[in-house]
């Protein structure tokens, strides 16, 4: 009996975890962030389209807002851009372009030519507030809730599907609890 | 028995068979001299230069993923050194900075995790691994000399 009903057992297993392993839908890149609950790391950068301006998380605190990690040189981000200025356009939440390690005018001919969808977009051109959100690509989209707490991480261009199905519930959720 | 083997050898297989994340063109790195660095940009006091050198073997650059940031070319990596080396010359300990990689990355940026609850498995999977492989072998010999021989 066991000479049969083990190597099935193992077999379904193994079926099992092919299903898991090999989903395409799957990013084995995408890390866990050790942040999901946490105080987001503070910052106050200024602005790529304006110099003169300031952004800080202290500023943002009390609202719930998605930041963005982007560069010039960050292929998927061009990919994502369209959702972006689809989601501006929307008027849900405050959308933070952070510029992660970036060519100052670059970003800015970029945000000129592509169309800006972010409220404002900080400068982050040696990378330390990467750092301190645990950056390691680009594109990265992180949601912060009415605490300054980040509550999601999604790493990979931002899609139509993923808004609506990962954010808009969320921030609806971190609203309704507020 | 050997169905389990084959589960952990799938297992690699699906995870060393995913695509690579595509690096990100290299940037000039900013001009920076701290008083700390040498004209090599490595750290004056040898002491320090030495655990610079056994901690960021010890941190996984999350770019490459295999390759530990001492290694890796890429931009992340050469951040997290410049990272380390402030961290050094600023007099922290290596519990200190490794604390700090950990709480922005989580534990999978160490290659030698510490033993906990979550990483016990990785841990404890050769040993275990080594106890079924004896276990069959000792059935397997065990079988083998019950069976009369046939010449």
């Amino acid at each position: 009996m066991w000479k049969f009903l083990l190597p099935f057992a193992a077999f379904v297993a193994l079926v099992v975890l092919f299903a898991f392993g090999l989903n395409p839908n799957r990013d084995i890149h995408a890390l866990p962030s050790p942040l999901i609950g946490k105080a987001a790391p503070e910052f106050t950068l200024t602005d790529v389209l304006d110099p003169t301006r300031t952004v800080s998380t202290a500023a943002l605190k009390g609202q719930v807002y998605v930041l963005n990690v982007w560069a010039t040189w960050c292929v998927a981000c061009r990919e994502e851009q369209e959702e972006l200025l689809e989601i501006a356009r929307q008027h849900v939440v405050p959308l933070i372009g952070l510029d992660y390690r970036d060519d100052h005018d670059k970003a800015k001919l970029w945000l000129t030519q592509l169309g800006n969808p972010y409220t404002a977009v900080p400068f982050d051109g040696d990378g330390r507030t990467a750092i301190d959100w645990g950056v390691y690509g680009a594109p990265e989209t992180y949601l912060v809730d009415t605490h300054g707490r980040i509550i999601f991480k999604f790493i990979s261009p931002m899609t139509e599907e993923v808004w609506e199905k990962e954010f808009l519930p969320r921030i609806a959720a971190a609203r309704s609890g507020a | 028995m050997n169905g389990l083997r084959t589960l952990l050898l799938a297992s690699a297989l699906a995870f060393s068979a995913s695509p690579s994340l595509a690096q990100p063109a290299p940037l000039p790195a900013p001009a920076r001299a701290p008083a700390a660095l040498d004209e090599h940009g490595q750290l004056r006091d040898p002491l320090l230069q030495t655990r610079f050198e056994r901690i960021t073997k010890e941190l996984r650059c999350l770019v490459c993923q295999n390759e530990s940031i001492a290694d890796s070319n890429v931009d992340l990596a050469a951040d997290l050194r410049r990272q380390v080396r402030e961290m050094l010359s600023a007099g922290k300990s290596d519990d200190a900075i490794f604390k700090f990689m950990t709480d922005r990355y989580g534990e999978f940026v160490r290659f030698a995790p510490p033993l906990s609850a979550k990483t016990a498995l990785i841990w404890g999977a050769p040993f275990f691994m080594l106890l079924l492989g004896g276990l069959i072998i000792f059935r397997v010999v065990r079988q083998r000399s019950r069976m009369p021989l046939d010449e």
